[in-house]
């Protein structure tokens, strides 16, 4: 019992990072109509760029976060209208093989950057905390503001969905294009607010995967793949499908390390992507693929 | 010519499609601010295609639309928009996950000016509305869809509202109540461009009503005169 709370925990911090990377996702898929593949490289990316402000400024990472998800957003609107808007009125196809080409030319640059090898962003072990009422059950104080933050962030995001105009038009042009389009709806400032967003919350999803474990140049092209089961499972082009699968697929990941090896995780959001896809290709929240 | 300030729209000798063979071979269409006008035709006559070219959607190659006299040819359907033209599609013409109150939001999204007044104003026109006002409009019936889509598209206080077969779909009783709509909208000085497939219907309420054939003017006349004229009739009310 107590090993399966110790495990839920695990699965709603990596479910935190999962729903950050997927909320872009799908987003972008509504949206621009492609599967973004450079988004786990975003991840990283935004990763990196909070490791420059702590090693520069001297930031802890929580307050390293808000300025690698400005940096993250910014760099995510300059990829877009340097190479996406160009190739925007192509078929989806190449967007997509395009996509795939910044991620690697992304990594390559981190690598050049920053170097190959594991980083961290603070030394030395931090102490959990023990709570003895559910029979010493250890939580890592750093585990709590990555799921407290998180839920802070799908917030916001909730509330500029459904409150703000800008929030609405997403919603709209991710419904029905064209019908966007002849309401007069600005396409281009809406898939500008698109990238912000969705590059802002990958880099919230590299800072926690950063403070969770390591950085690696790889480490978001390796969450990429249970970043997409999230979506598709969530319905894809539905944010807030994209938080429910992030944290169905983030505990499904954690917990199937109580029947298999670890190293079988990614296998578990695979299989339940795959399935997913023969059986309800909608998702739970009725996505538009 | 003198009615040169009253016309509203004025598509003249238009040519063009989606990329490929013309659709459109010389269509000529009329509205003024006080007329409902409706197309009618056979099936692959090109009276969406005329619609949609007209609102910047389909490429127009040769030919003019004067809006007010300004031309308007292939501009974008942001312009038009702004210009006092709105456009609803046949299909798909609601924002499904987004509530009735959402979607009237988005048809009034370039407006700068405060909303509520002008939404009061389509929920009065269709009260069915204003108790739906929360539900998302993916769940409404094909009826209370076409008025959200109606109403979507009154936001902007248009001069004139293009309509894609607005009774598509529709039981023998809404249509009616569509057409009753239509000409209070028209009754507000609001010009009305309509596709019909309901042609006799459409052309009972029409001051005035296009027949197109493959892409051109077949016939033009009052909405009873054709529906008098017997050679319409036979091609396509049948009989």
């Amino acid at each position: 019992m107590n090993d399966i709370l110790q495990i839920l925990i695990y699965g709603m911090v990596l479910g935190s990072v999962l729903s950050m990377g997927a909320i872009g996702v799908s987003m972008i898929f509504g949206i621009l109509r492609f599967a973004h593949f450079a988004h786990g490289d975003f991840m990283t990316l935004g990763a990196y760029i909070g490791l420059t402000f702590i090693a520069v400024m001297g930031l802890s990472p929580w307050f390293a976060l808000p300025a690698a998800m400005i940096g993250m957003a910014v760099v995510a609107v300059v990829i877009d209208q340097l190479l996406y808007r160009r190739i925007r009125r192509t078929q989806p196809v190449i967007l997509l093989i395009s996509s795939f080409g910044m991620a690697l030319i992304l990594r390559s640059l981190i690598q050049l950057i920053w170097g190959s090898e594991n980083q961290t962003y603070a030394s030395g072990i931090q102490f959990p905390w023990r709570l003895d009422v559910l029979g010493g059950l250890r939580i890592k104080p750093d585990h709590v503001w990555i799921v407290l933050i998180s839920l802070g962030l799908v917030a916001g995001v909730h509330l500029f969905l459904t409150r703000t105009r800008m929030g609405k038009a997403m919603r709209a042009m991710s419904d029905n294009m064209d019908l966007a389009l002849v309401s007069g709806i600005p396409a281009e400032r809406v898939i500008i607010v698109t990238w912000i967003i969705g590059g802002a919350l990958a880099a919230a999803a590299g800072v926690f995967l950063g403070i969770d474990t390591r950085l690696h140049p790889v480490m978001g092209w390796t969450t990429l793949l249970p970043v997409f089961a999230a979506a598709i499972l969530g319905g894809i082009g539905r944010p807030y499908g994209a938080i429910v699968g992030g944290m169905v697929i983030g505990i499904s990941m954690e917990m199937s390390t109580l029947f298999i090896s670890a190293a079988y995780k990614p296998a578990v959001a695979f299989a339940i992507m795959v399935v997913m896809l023969i059986f309800r290709p909608q998702g739970i929240f009725k996505g538009t693929l | 010519m003198s009615s040169s300030t009253t016309t509203l729209l004025d598509a003249q000798e238009i040519y063009g499609g989606y990329g490929g063979a013309d659709i459109l071979k010389g269509t000529n269409l009329r509205a003024n601010a006080d007329e409902i006008v409706v197309i009618v035709g056979p099936n692959g006559a090109g009276k969406s295609t005329a619609m949609k070219a007209i609102f910047g959607l389909v490429k127009i190659r040769t030919g003019k639309v004067l809006f007010q006299g300004e031309d308007i040819t292939n501009a974008k359907p942001e312009q038009m928009v702004r210009r006092g033209i709105a456009y609803v599609p046949q299909e798909q013409n609601v924002f499904p996950s987004l509530t009735v109150q959402e979607n009237l939001e988005m048809g009034g999204y370039l407006m700068t000016d405060d909303l509520k007044p002008r939404m009061e104003k389509v929920y009065d026109l269709f009260p069915k509305l204003a108790e739906r006002r929360r539900q998302p409009a993916g769940l409404m019936s094909g009826g209370e869809r076409q008025l959200v889509a109606m109403g979507r598209a009154l936001m902007v206080d248009p001069k004139l509202l293009m309509l894609d077969e607005p009774t598509a779909g529709l039981s023998p009783k809404l249509i009616d109540e569509t057409f009753e709509r239509i000409k209070e909208i028209n009754a507000q000085g609001i010009g009305v461009l309509m596709v019909e497939q309901n042609a006799k219907q459409a052309l009972a309420i029409a001051s005035r009503g296009y027949v197109l054939a493959t892409g051109a003017n077949r016939h033009e006349d009052t909405g009873p005169n054709l529906l008098a004229n017997p050679e319409v009739a036979e091609m396509f009310l049948g009989g």
